[in-house]
């Protein structure tokens, strides 16, 4: 059976964002326009505070826009859901619960009225095991290391099945090295499920290496889209090969470009 | 209350100050050359030094209740009314020897009437629980019910205790509802408010993740408020529980009939001035206990 890939799985048209606050109006975001391809992977890079988490909470439903339309698989994005996970950055697990019962609660909420306790229970620790934290399911979250905690973060998310995989900045509070070992088992996790994904990023290397395309957000206020940026490189890829790369060497000084030349930050 | 919290705080620092005076000792004594080391007597065993941080952990608070008892002995000196603590330990030990008798409903051991003011406080405090932890978690889930309860609260919160009592003996006409209505009224604001400010505090990252999930209310309550509220509402209980055994006192010097407070009021009446410093004592030891150990529940309850 051939599956049609839909050309704008998740698509954002002319959204706005104005936060209304006690200092009065902030106009965050203006005339928003992109789509997102079905099973694409897709980074939003932009400097601190231009809006990219806005953008990401405006697709999964946390915020709603003040003006424009969000879609999602063809239907009009309404409010938070479990097809749409997100992965907090600051992983946002539950410190009461164990990490496998922190999978378990997704895992419940989304299957629990058609599976067996036995099958969720299943599904919670094939989860785990995805992103090799067997050893520590019945830990707390203050008793694992901040790398651990994010992979339970994508462990959660992962285990709700969801068609678009949303990641806030998913990797910034790790060190260098943690870092690259869990973007390479994103990787390969995001190529054995097929789901679609929205990470938000300030991390160049991170957005070119995971990326399909790379959405390049000026500054704000009123940011909008500056550019964006295929990333044409062959899959499965390999950090250490790419770094010899010319053509990922090329993307990636546009990348640089576009963040310190044409819309470089003032200093604050 | 909140000098016991105080003192308790001193203390502990005291504590943690105790415990860290012997490692510079320590560094040192591993730092001094070899010919030091070379006389080992000279250096203080590990068990010295443990016994020895005991003493300087355990010698201020007994200093601290030695320099009462002397003040309190200057002041007897001073004031022939006023029993020394020689002749309130005489007292107390004979009273303490037969506590749970029972000659008529006005003349009972000291351990009945204990017992008589605990039970009021455990009935006022645990409908006050029963009606103020809910309440505030629904203040703390609402903005409306928490606009909506801020005049009753503000206006109702400070009034003295006692005030209450008259409205308690008015509606239940008779004197022992009347205390439980008392301890009830005053313990209640603590609770409430604590858990109304530990649901107002849930992190907005917790919530996003009830939404994101999609949590039905109860599974938010279950899952996510109840385990963040827990410690701030224990907060609230050691407050309630603190204000309640205050104000059980007062209540029932007012309200007679069997409880700690009627008989100071009685002891004051016979001018045994023995029993009413023993009876302060008694209030006090009680109260420190029951601090305790919700200070302890408290802690077992904490998910750090
Ligand atoms: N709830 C809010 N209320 C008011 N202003 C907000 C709110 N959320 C974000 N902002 C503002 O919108 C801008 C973009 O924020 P954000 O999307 O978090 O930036 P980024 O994730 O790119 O660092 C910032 O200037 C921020 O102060
Ligand atoms: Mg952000």
């Amino acid at each position: 059976m051939e599956k049609i890939v839909q050309e704008k799985y998740v698509q954002l048209e002319n959204v706005n964002m104005t936060f209304f606050t006690k200092k009065g109006t902030f106009e965050a975001l203006k005339n928003v326009n992109f789509s997102i391809r079905e099973g694409e992977f897709i980074s939003i890079i932009g400097h601190s505070g231009c809006g990219k988490s806005t953008v990401l909470n405006l697709i999964a439903g946390l915020l709603q826009p003040t003006d424009g339309n969000l879609f999602c698989a063809g239907r009009e994005i309404a409010g938070p859901g479990p097809e749409r996970a997100v992965v907090f950055q600051n992983h946002s697990l539950l410190p009461w619960l164990t990490c496998s019962e922190n999978v378990y609660l997704a895992v419940e909420r989304v299957f629990g009225a058609t599976e067996t306790k036995v099958q969720l229970k299943k599904r919670t620790q094939a989860a785990i095991e995805l992103v090799g934290l067997a050893h520590a399911a019945d830990k707390r979250p203050n008793e694992i290391s901040g790398g651990m905690k994010q992979r339970v973060g994508i462990a959660r998310a992962l285990a709700m099945e969801p068609k678009v995989l949303l990641l806030d900045e998913p990797f910034g509070a790790l060190d260098a090295l943690t870092r690259a070992h869990l973007q390479d088992e994103l990787m390969a996790i995001m190529a054995k499920s097929g789901c679609t994904a929205v990470m938000v990023t300030h991390d160049v290397d991170e957005a070119v290496l995971l990326s399909d395309r790379i959405v390049m957000m000026t500054n704000g206020p009123a940011a909008t889209i500056g550019d964006i940026l295929d990333v044409e490189l062959a899959r499965p890829r390999k950090r250490l090969e790419l770094a010899e790369d010319s053509h990922y060497n090329h993307l990636r000084s546009e990348v640089l470009k576009f963040l310190y030349e044409r819309h470089a930050k003032k200093a604050a | 209350m909140s000098a016991i919290g105080i003192s308790k705080e001193s203390i502990k620092t005291i504590m943690q100050n105790e415990q860290t005076t012997p490692t510079p000792t320590a560094v040192k004594a591993a730092a001094q050359p070899a010919a030091a080391r070379m006389a080992p007597s000279k250096r203080p065993s590990a068990r010295s030094l443990k016994l020895r941080s005991f003493f300087e952990w355990l010698l201020p608070p007994v200093f601290g209740v030695l320099a009462m008892i002397a003040v309190w002995t200057l002041i007897s000196y001073q004031s022939p009314n006023l029993p020394g603590p020689v002749s309130t330990w005489h007292s107390a030990v004979e009273l303490f020897s037969d506590p749970f008798y029972n000659n008529s409903p006005n003349d009972q051991g000291i351990g009945w009437n204990i017992l008589a003011s605990l039970e009021r406080v455990g009935l006022g405090f645990g409908l006050a629980a029963l009606v103020g932890i809910p309440l505030g978690f629904i203040i703390g889930r609402f903005q409306f019910m928490s606009r909506m309860a801020a005049p009753i609260i503000g206006i109702l919160r400070p009034v003295s205790p006692l005030a209450w009592l008259p409205i308690g003996l008015l509606v239940f006409k008779a004197a022992n509802p009347a205390a439980i209505w008392v301890i009830f009224i005053s313990a209640i604001w603590p609770m409430i408010i604590n858990t109304a400010v530990g649901v107002s505090k849930v992190p907005q990252d917790y919530m996003n993740v009830a939404k994101v999930l999609n949590l039905s209310e109860w599974k938010i309550v279950t899952k996510i408020l109840f385990p963040f509220v827990l410690p701030y509402m224990m907060t609230g209980v050691r407050l309630s529980i603190g204000v309640a055994w205050l104000v059980i006192v007062a209540a029932e010097m007012l309200t007679g009939g069997v409880g700690i407070g009627f008989w100071v009021w009685d002891e004051w009446n016979n001018l045994n001035v023995e029993h009413i410093i023993i009876a302060i004592f008694v209030v006090g030891i009680v109260g420190l206990l029951l601090e305790l150990a919700l200070t302890s529940l408290a802690r077992r309850f904490s998910y750090e």
